[in-house]
């Protein structure tokens, strides 16, 4: 590419007092970083204003749509806590950083009456168009899902979409035996860990219950490790009067 | 060539129809094929589209003669991108269900060669008073062109306007109206439509006209 040089770069500098149209006088290099530099402070400046604004307000719907969610895949339970995975894959109830991702994070579910009822695993993988998240239920005594619910999907509208959209579909999720075995429809055996694939929409499908599948395999061990000292301490407490003094510090 | 001399009146009606963005001038396709699969989702591209339009214009406009000619289209840029951070973290604050639906498409604004095209041909050489009209202007038409292609596919593709049902319990939808392909067929038939409109328009002008050619006024995509 040659480079063309400007009609204005060839006028004399200022060029008052010659006839003619004005001539534009070039702006010094100086001026053009100045310029650049003085409107992006300030565009900088108007974004983390508005930022500081909104973040807590899409951190709350963010919080919101998280806790809805494990509510519902848990079958309706009354609280939840966050436990999180530590370097040698063992949960700890705090995070060893700040920065655990959500898929180092499970969210142990408790009953009204503060009894463990299952933890929600977060879970992603490609699908058809893009990339499934979701979040599902499992009971580590039975083995069990006890509900699914989509959190991210771009999947075709009225095909793909039907893997948070049919109810059919999301309703086999709820107690349903692990590993998932995916059939057909119409090649249904009745067995307790079957999943009727949506027609039309086998690669979402079959996404989602590889997903699930997966995070079980993967979590299984560790899951069933902290579900049992759980239980453990949980049993430890109802043998054992409560303390009359409350005791601080991390074990 | 001299510059057009037009009216305020003409400022703010030019692009709501006879130069509109989109059905005319064919500017800003992307996101108007990609996002208008429900009138809802149309809206929103439309206003956010258009608070970026109107801000950008009223600053361009404004500071216009601070701005080096060099480093223009730069600068342009960045005020662009500036609304659009903004604009995106407001309807993710406000209508976050709205945000999740259109994604990426709302940072893509700042590539709507709409928007840098009135910064370059308008903005840039007007006070900020007719730069507001026709950014007024060139937004409404946007809005109404978005909201006319989500019109048609909700309907077709869900049944439905707005979310309300309108075709009846016995409607089978058209899944193909919802998927990009379905923007392609609104697009052209709406094209084909006023194409139609604007050749029987100059028929009835200037009769048996030896050849029609395509309109010359159709000019790029994004």
């Amino acid at each position: 590419m040659t480079e063309q040089k400007l009609p204005m770069a060839e006028s004399p500098q200022g060029g008052v007092g010659t006839a003619g149209p004005p001539v534009e006088v070039e702006a010094s290099s100086f001026r053009l970083v100045g310029t650049l530099t003085v409107a992006g402070a300030l565009a900088g400046l108007a974004i983390v204003l508005v930022f500081q604004w909104a973040r807590p307000q899409i951190e709350a719907y963010q919080a919101r749509v998280l806790a809805e969610a494990v509510t519902e895949v848990l079958g309706g339970a009354a609280r939840y806590q966050t436990v999180f995975m530590d370097e040698d894959g063992v949960y700890k109830d705090q995070p060893v950083a700040d920065t655990a991702t959500i898929e180092e994070r499970i969210y142990v579910g408790y009953d009204e009456a503060e009894n463990p009822v299952g933890v929600a695993v977060v879970g992603a993988k490609a699908g058809f168009q893009d990339v499934i998240r979701l979040i599902f239920g499992y009971d580590p005594d039975a083995r069990e899902v006890m509900g699914m619910k989509v959190l991210e999907s771009r999947e075709t509208p009225g095909l793909g979409d039907k893997i948070e959209k049919d109810s059919t579909f999301v309703n086999q999720f709820v107690r349903v035996a692990t590993l998932i075995q995916a059939v057909k429809k119409g090649r249904e055996r009745g067995l307790d860990e079957e999943v009727v694939m949506i027609t039309g929409a086998t690669i979402s499908s079959k996404a989602v219950i590889e997903i699930i599948n997966m995070r079980v395999e993967e979590l299984e061990d560790p899951i069933g490790t902290y579900w049992n000292s759980m239980g453990a301490s949980v049993a430890e407490q109802e043998e054992t009067p409560p303390p009359t003094t409350v005791g601080g510090g991390a074990p | 060539m001299s510059p057009r001399v037009t009216t305020p009146q003409h400022d703010l009606l030019r692009g709501i129809w006879r130069e509109n963005p989109v059905l005319v001038q064919l500017l800003g396709l992307c996101p108007a094929l990609a996002v208008t699969n429900t009138v809802e989702n149309s809206l929103a591209m439309g206003l956010a589209t258009f608070f970026v339009l109107l801000g950008s214009s009223i600053l361009v406009s404004a500071f216009k003669n601070l701005i080096p000619k060099q480093v223009r289209i730069s600068a342009y840029i960045l005020v662009i991108a500036t609304f659009v951070t903004i604009a995106d973290l407001v309807l993710n604050a406000v209508v976050p269900e709205i945000h999740k639906a259109l994604g990426a498409f709302i940072a893509l604004i700042v590539v709507n060669c709409m928007i840098l095209g009135r910064q370059e041909a308008f903005a840039s050489k007007n006070p900020v008073g007719r730069a507001i009209l026709d950014a007024v202007g060139t937004g409404i038409g946007f809005i109404i062109a978005l909201t006319m292609i989500g019109g048609f596919r909700e309907v077709l593709g869900y049944g439905t306007f707005l979310g309300y049902p309108v075709m009846g319990a016995s409607f089978e939808p058209w899944i193909i109206m919802i998927l990009p392909a379905g923007g392609f067929f609104t697009m052209g038939f709406i094209l084909l439509f006023f194409a139609w409109w604007e050749e029987r328009k100059t028929e009835r002008v200037q009769p048996r006209r030896w050849m029609h050619g395509v309109t010359s006024e159709v000019g790029g995509a994004d």
